[in-house]
């Protein structure tokens, strides 16, 4: 094809940028404008974008190795529109709220700019080699960052997710493999769209052990219960703006890759092991909320708590209908703006306070104010009250939830029973999850704003300038979106998801 | 102006007044005061211009998620739209009135307190939210007002967040609250699985409740299930610990929100699902249950507390119970309505003189502190007495009528309950003189007492407004105006005598009991301690919850990283092989690295 799609631009800004950076342009200006202008270019596309159209637009393809069927193919539909708008408002987040290090700036915002590259990259894929390989490219510079940059028991961090996600990468990896292999011979390739009409021909092999795999590898990427104890630990020790793009866009890769590979290619397999799917995300909203609430220190809490949430768009991901997906859809968005405005503020708290230890913190609202304003709505957004974009998401993952797995029966034998079938007992926990987040949300903010103010924390200096923008705009984003959901829930009914 | 735009105006004024002021409110006190007293009022004007008009035919209605899939066969489609029916425009009425008197009396009340943009924005909120719950036509709708109202009581309450107690209580009050709206949130599950609608309209309708014929057992889960949303908004047991608590917010907020206004919002909900409630006897008699013991244990526990608010805000968890019971027993909704309608005015106008009180008394809450107030402040004590009276059912007052009636028709539905309302009848009797002769009467028991001062006419006027009405709102030609309630038939013909001397009784013995007493000449430490309820919720928080999270994490570091994170990487480790670069820090090795697993890669898909 000789047209170029234009998402090819939004991938090559930040690699251009981190270029110039390297040649001696100045690394935060450089970084920031960067980030900007792949902002505007993707609201630019949202305007051209046909809500119609159910199939990928911008597409271009350009063989890279015909022979096995690879080619960087790109292309958007509303679902990857959305999660591009999710990595540019959380890159230009992240790099406004960036503390320009002393030593190697330049590799830093690098660092931040590769991330992004990766994440729209992978977002913006349809073929499923460049997919993964542009998720590896964002990952490295995410190791950096920790290993490098971060704070406390960095290395160890930086090694434990390193392990971690590499393994995560290589199960993934078999499964795309694999998913390669059950394809009928001759016709083979990687691209999504051939795989999808081979599926819905009934051509291919038994997907049973991929989906196994594939649900390994991205779960292990998401901190799927029990593979989750290095998500905590690698937040808590990165700098805030690896903690923003790794927990805001990065972390959602995986639910997004199993929405757009499982679903429409495996969806015998996600039903037959649907039962274990859900043990393992109630293990996430239960176990790992309640694991939360105890945490004493806000960015275990925080890292804890975007583990927990991924439970909820597990489940709209089982559910395997449309609202379910659609609200898991939703939840993406809203989960990756929440945490990342979340992490951002407890950068910004960690910078002048030094310290996220709960129980020396108390009354800073009165210092800081506006500040507490900003938890406070970031809070809120994050266990989903209503006019926030999480709580339309939450509630659709729960409606498609309860309307999932086989109906309910009305009567045996014809003796009126009252059961409830997986779908709706897990659904009953994650509902219970809701109290859960406010229990350790409220518990935190309580803590750090509420109550008598330390003679220690009294000067403590308001935020303001560049991070004070940056945030402001994710809260405002999430308070659109959250009062008209319909304006991504009709990008959502137009995407190649429901085929 | 027509009924088709006049819900919206009413609906989003405060909250457009609430942003402006968020916005510039801080610059100016009487800015942040009149865009929230105007936008009540123009709420009010409105509201009572909407009642008199006859029901719309029709009600505009904007989607708000709306998705549909032919070829699944599912669609989901969540209206923003408002009902105009009798019930919402009654309970408009009573909402804009009163919060139109509460925001102007707040004038005087925190003139001298900090952070009064804040508060206004906060009461503004509330508005907003109160009146969605109001107006809404689906139950998702309800609840999203529903969540905003704890939103607004939460940053109310916490007013005060430097004084840990405050800011303890909005955060409980947020919490326990959640609790009831997660039964609520999964009831509302229950019934769209069941019907596949969310529209009031349709599920009140024969057609919507036939649907649930095949399964009452489904249908009587699903009724209790959202009546948990009531439990928790109206503060029944056992989630009534948050309301006592929330007194730590400003007297007035207290009034409109926690006695008047938002906690009845439950009570409201019942009325607005009360044809399907009907269609579930077995649900309506755990409603009875909960009501009737709610509204006899607040009671009790009302009559020894010693803190002037608190003592109000027991009264009001016993008064929700009798809505609650009533809604149980009585044929129709408007039974209950007429007592939520009569209280609203009362209650709030006891609220309301407790804050004159306190203001003249500088603060001080403790009625042990107080006494001989009637010297000081004759026109809070007149009508103080006025709510009072309403308050424990003296014949003529409004009270006597709505309540009566609910006793009425729990005496013939629910004997046991009834006859366990009626014992209430007189323990509010005693516990409102009691507070009222410790208050007013006897002499003075501290200096704050004696130099006690009467409050500004900014405060008394929307007092002496709210008099009128808690005198005469239950008189029979009120009551046809807005209700249209019916005496039970078959009345015990004891009931009514029964009822006078219960009140006597409570009336002469707590005169007689708290006329010259220095400190409560009884004390039962099991009311005092409000049943020891509290004490249990903080026990099972520390202990069950605390230590059960503490336990799961000490597991998730050493049980779950253990196995599944540390001993791979430990044999990794062992290696020490990648080990050095980062120590070394290195980041050219890290590149070097990265393209190395990039070729093994390629090569390994080529050459496989």
């Amino acid at each position: 094809m000789t047209q170029v799609s234009p998402l090819l631009f939004l991938i090559l800004v930040p690699l251009v940028a981190s270029a110039f950076i390297f040649v001696g342009s100045s690394a935060r200006r450089t970084a920031l404008i960067a980030s900007l202008v792949n902002l505007v270019f993707v609201l630019a596309l949202f305007a051209v974008f046909q809500t119609g159209d159910a199939s990928y637009q911008f597409v271009s393809s350009t063989p890279v190795i015909p022979s096995l069927g690879i080619a960087l193919t790109l292309g958007a539909d509303g679902l990857s529109l959305i999660m591009l708008l999710l990595t540019a408002l959380v890159t230009v987040a992240a790099v406004a709220v960036a503390r320009t290090p002393d030593k190697n700036a330049g590799w830093f915002y690098a660092s931040l700019l590769f991330i992004s590259a990766g994440g729209l990259g992978a977002f913006a894929s349809i073929d499923l080699f460049f997919f993964y390989m542009f998720h590896e490219l964002a990952l490295i510079p995410t190791f950096l960052l920790i290993g490098i940059w971060g704070s406390g028991d960095r290395q160890a961090a930086a090694w434990k997710a390193t392990i971690y996600l590499a393994l995560g990468s290589f199960v993934l990896l078999l499964g795309l493999i694999g998913l390669y292999l059950i394809q009928p011979e001759g016709s083979r390739t990687f691209d999504l769209r051939s795989v999808i009409s081979m599926a819905g021909l009934g051509v291919l092999g038994d997907g049973t052990w991929v989906y196994l795999l594939l649900l390994l590898g991205f779960g292990i990427l998401v901190s799927l219960f029990p593979f989750h104890t290095w998500a905590p630990q690698a937040y808590a020790s990165a700098p805030p703006p690896a903690a923003m793009l790794h927990a805001g866009v990065l972390k959602k890769f995986g639910l997004y890759g199993l929405i757009r590979i499982a679903s429409p290619i495996l969806p015998e397999a996600v039903t037959q092991f649907a039962n274990l799917l859900l043990i393992l995300l109630v293990g996430n909203l239960l176990y790992v909320g309640y694991v939360t609430i105890s945490q004493r220190k806000l960015d275990w809490m925080l890292g804890y708590s975007s583990v927990m949430h991924m439970g909820y768009i597990f489940l709209g991901f089982a559910a395997l209908n449309v609202f379910s997906i659609t609200g898991a859809s939703l939840l993406l968005f809203a989960h990756g703006l929440s945490i990342a405005a979340l992490f951002a503020l407890s950068g910004e708290l960690r910078e002048r306070t030094g310290t996220l230890d709960l129980a020396e913190f108390g009354g800073l609202a009165k210092p800081m104010p506006f500040f507490g304003l900003l938890f406070g709505f970031a809070s809120f957004a994050a266990i989903g009250l209503p006019g926030f974009v999480g709580f339309p998401g939450e509630l659709l993952v729960f409606f498609g939830a309860f309307a999932g797995g086989e109906p309910l029966m009305d009567s045996v034998n014809g003796v009126e029973i009252f059961a409830l079938n997986n779908f709706q007992i897990a659904t009953v926990c994650a509902v219970w999850g809701v109290v859960i987040s406010a229990i350790y949300m409220l518990r935190a903010y309580r803590r750090i704003f509420f109550g008598p103010v330390s003679d220690r924390w009294k000067g403590l200096p308001e935020i303001s300038g560049v991070p004070r923008v940056a945030i402001v705009t994710l809260l405002v984003v999430m308070l659109v979106t959250g009062f008209f959901p319909n304006l991504l829930i009709r990008l959502l009914a137009s995407t190649s998801l429901w085929l | 102006m027509n009924t088709l735009i006049a819900p919206w105006i009413i609906l989003f004024t405060p909250l457009a007044a609430a942003a402006v002021i968020l916005f510039v409110g801080r610059h100016s006190k009487p800015l942040s005061a009149g865009l929230a007293i105007g936008s009540a009022a123009v709420g009010c004007l409105l509201s009572w211009w909407l009642f008199l008009q006859p029901d719309p035919e029709e009600v505009l209605r904007f989607p708000w998620i709306a998705i549909g899939d032919s070829w699944l066969q599912m669609n989901l489609s969540i209206p923003i739209g408002v009902t105009v029916d009798h019930l919402s425009k009654l309970m408009l009425v009573v909402v804009t009135t009163i919060a139109t008197l509460v925001f102007t009396y707040s004038i005087g009340y925190m003139k001298t307190e900090e952070g009064y943009w804040r508060y206004f924005a906060g009461l503004s909120l509330f508005l907003f939210s109160m009146l969605g719950i109001v107006l809404a036509d689906n139950f998702v709708m309800m609840f999203i007002f529903w969540e905003l109202v704890g939103l607004s009581s939460y940053i109310l309450i916490g007013h005060y967040f430097r004084k840990d107690s405050a800011a303890d209580a909005c955060k409980q009050a947020f919490i326990v609250n959640r609790v009831g709206d997660f039964g609520f949130l999964l009831g509302i599950l229950f019934l769209w699985a069941a019907t596949g609608t969310l529209m009031f309209g349709d599920l009140t309708s024969g057609k919507g409740i036939a649907l649930f014929a095949a399964n009452p057992i489904y249908l009587t889960v699903a009724c209790l299930l959202i009546f948990c949303g009531t439990v928790g908004k109206s503060a029944q047991m056992p989630l009534h610990v948050w309301l006592p608590n929330s007194m730590e917010g400003p007297t007035p907020v207290s009034s409109l929100l926690h006695a008047a206004t938002m906690v009845a919002a439950g009570v409201y909900l019942l009325a607005r699902i009360f044809p399907i409630l009907e269609a579930a006897p077995h649900a309506l008699d755990v409603i009875a249950w909960i009501g009737g013991i709610t509204c006899f244990a607040a009671a009790l526990m009302a009559t020894q507390q010693n803190d002037i608010k608190r003592i109000l805000a027991y009264s009001t968890i016993s008064q929700l119970g009798y809505m609650v019971l009533g809604m149980a027993s009585a044929s129709s909704a408007d039974v209950s309505m007429f007592h939520l309608f009569t209280h609203a005015f009362f209650k709030c106008l006891l609220f309301l003189c407790a804050g004159s009180v306190i203001v003249g008394m500088h603060h001080e809450q403790d009625i042990w502190k107080m006494g001989a107030l009637k010297n000081k402040m004759p026109v809070t004590f007149l009508i103080m007495c006025i709510g009072g009276l309403a308050l424990s059912g003296c014949p003529f007052f409004s009270g006597y009528y709505s309540k009566d009636l609910i006793i009425a028709w729990a005496v013939v539905k629910y004997p046991l309950l009834g006859w366990l309302s009626v014992a209430t009848a007189g323990l509010t009797a005693f516990y409102t003189v009691r507070l009222l002769t410790v208050v007013f009467l006897g002499k003075p028991r501290g200096d704050q007492a004696k130099h006690a001062v009467e409050s500004p006419l900014v405060m008394l006027v929307p007092l002496a407004c709210l008099a009128l009405p808690s005198f005469i709102a239950g008189y029979p030609f009120i009551e046809k105006l807005f209700f249209h309630v019916e005496e039970p038939t078959a009345v015990p013909h004891l009931l009514h005598p029964v009822l006078l001397f219960l009140f006597a009784v409570g009336v002469v013995s707590a005169f007689l009991l708290y006329r010259n007493a220095e400190k409560d000449p009884i004390f039962i430490p099991l009311f005092a301690n409000r049943l020891y309820i509290d004490n249990l919720y903080d026990w099972l928080v520390k202990n069950i919850q605390g230590r059960g999270a503490a336990v799961l994490s000490w597991a998730d570091r050493w049980i779950v990283d253990l196995f599944i994170v540390q001993i791979p990487s430990k044999i990794v480790w062992g290696s020490g092989f990648v080990l050095r670069f980062f120590q070394i820090g290195n980041i050219q090795a890290y590149a070097f690295f990265f393209g190395l697993g990039v070729i093994g890669l390629v090569h390994f898909l080529i050459f496989r």
